[in-house]
């Protein structure tokens, strides 16, 4: 059955031999395909995934902006924070250096006033000296005077002449006082 | 009556005796148009770059060609130029292919040599092309003449290029998908009207044989999918090597 089918079929049509209105057709239908897909379908598409990939990279774009801008800040944070530690220094030695210099005035101040007081006293034990040798020289003298007029056994009435006596007997004593101590410090010279 | 090659031919339908005639295997090609061009319309009307779930379809039927086949072979510049070509070939061939086991249409619209020869000779035109605008002057010669070949040896070589290249690739191209769907719908054909028979017509314990066949109509269906999308694949892929190989700068 089959074979006399297959051999009625191949004289009437064969496979192979294409007819016209199958060509035209298969090519408007591929035509139209043709141009459906080229003209419609694929720019679309095309559309989308160019949109897919800008908002991809945009995405990648907005993340490394973000990253800069916090370096950014984090170099700008670091630069604040030395310039703040480098001022605390600054204000540290600053202080140190005003203490040394507070310590240094006060020091001199107290040195200074120490030097007053002394010189003070100096000059007040010199005065007290030079009055108490005034008054000495003078009480001396009379004292001198009395203990003579008791040893010689006469008053010497006349006051001037006897403060004559006294002040040329200080005198002397002076001037032996000088020539001992002259004849002390002359005397190693004399030697060499 | 078995398979006949006969049913490739139905009776014409509409303009009978012009060169528009209609028959059924037409309609189905014309159906088929439809399908696809309400389908993608609809399914590329709103592109969101978050797809949905039906764009996510579209997206991977229309990547599938874009990536795992133009970009693939051709890279990015040249896969983009021939995409729509590509893109054509693949889903005008699977779903034509398809039809041949879709209840009620029930034959492939690539069954008959029309579809196969036009798609076959456009993809022949196309390389030829692209191998003169990238290679002119050199591409027959080079595609002809081998380079590094002795040159006595071109007795031999040229006659093969010549017959291997332009005349077995696209015969090849043509039949290899022709042939397949030809062969398939018979088999279908073959096996559903021995159920047929052995289920109504049979004597006895005959019938039995029927679910046998059943079974086999049933298994070979599927096959028949797996085949349709392959051929189709294999039809595109082919296409694309053949441009790969006339863009390639060895020419």
């Amino acid at each position: 059955m089959i074979p006399s089918d297959l051999s009625v079929a191949a004289e009437s049509s064969n496979p192979l031999l294409p007819a016209v209105p199958d060509i035209i057709w298969s090519s408007v239908i591929f035509v139209v395909l043709f141009i459906f897909f080229w003209r419609a379908i694929l720019p679309r598409v095309q559309k989308m995934l160019d949109t897919r990939a800008e908002l991809i990279e945009g995405g990648i774009a907005k993340a490394e902006n973000a990253q800069a801008e916090a370096a950014v800040a984090l170099e700008k944070y670091t630069e604040q924070l030395a310039e703040a530690r480098a001022e605390a220094a600054k204000i540290r030695d600053q202080a140190r250096q005003d203490g040394v210099k507070i310590l240094n005035e006060l020091k001199e101040q107290a040195s200074a006033e120490a030097a007053r007081v002394t010189a003070n006293a100096l000059v007040t034990i010199e005065a007290e000296r030079q009055s108490a040798l005034v008054s000495l020289r003078s009480e001396v003298g009379s004292l001198a005077i009395d203990l003579a007029a008791g040893v010689i056994g006469q008053s010497l009435s006349d006051d001037k002449n006897a403060a004559n006596l006294v002040d040329q007997f200080l005198a002397e004593l002076e001037k032996s006082e000088q020539a001992a101590s002259s004849g002390t410090t002359a005397q190693p010279e004399s030697v060499n | 009556m078995g398979p006949n090659i006969g049913e490739f031919f139905p009776p014409v339908v509409l303009f009978a005796g012009t060169p528009f005639e209609l028959n059924r295997i037409m309609l189905v090609r014309i159906l088929v148009a439809v399908v696809i061009i309400v389908v993608f319309w609809l399914g590329t009307r709103r592109m969101s770059v978050v797809p949905g779930r039906g764009q996510s379809l579209i997206e991977m039927g229309l990547d599938f060609v874009r990536v795992g086949i133009a970009e693939d072979l051709l890279g990015k510049k040249d896969g983009k130029r021939f995409l729509p070509i590509l893109t054509t070939f693949f889903f005008m061939i699977v779903a034509m292919n398809l039809t041949g086991t879709v209840p009620l249409l029930n034959i492939a619209g690539t069954s008959v040599i029309g579809v196969p020869l036009v798609l076959a000779g456009i993809a022949y035109v196309t390389w030829i092309y692209a191998g003169l605008r990238k290679h002119p002057g050199k591409f027959l010669r080079n595609s002809l003449f081998p380079p590094g070949v002795p040159v006595g040896l071109y007795i031999i070589v040229t006659p093969i290029e010549i017959l291997s290249t332009f005349i077995v690739r696209p015969v090849t191209h043509t039949l290899r998908l022709l042939m397949n769907m030809i062969v398939g719908h018979l088999l279908l054909v073959l096996f559903f009207l021995a159920t047929s028979f052995f289920f109504f017509e049979a004597p006895g314990l005959f019938k039995l044989f029927g679910i046998g066949t059943l079974a086999f109509g049933f298994v070979f269906t599927l096959f028949e999918l797996l085949v349709a999308v392959l051929q189709a694949y294999v039809f595109t892929i082919l296409t694309a090597v053949y441009l790969q190989l006339a863009l390639a700068d060895e020419h």
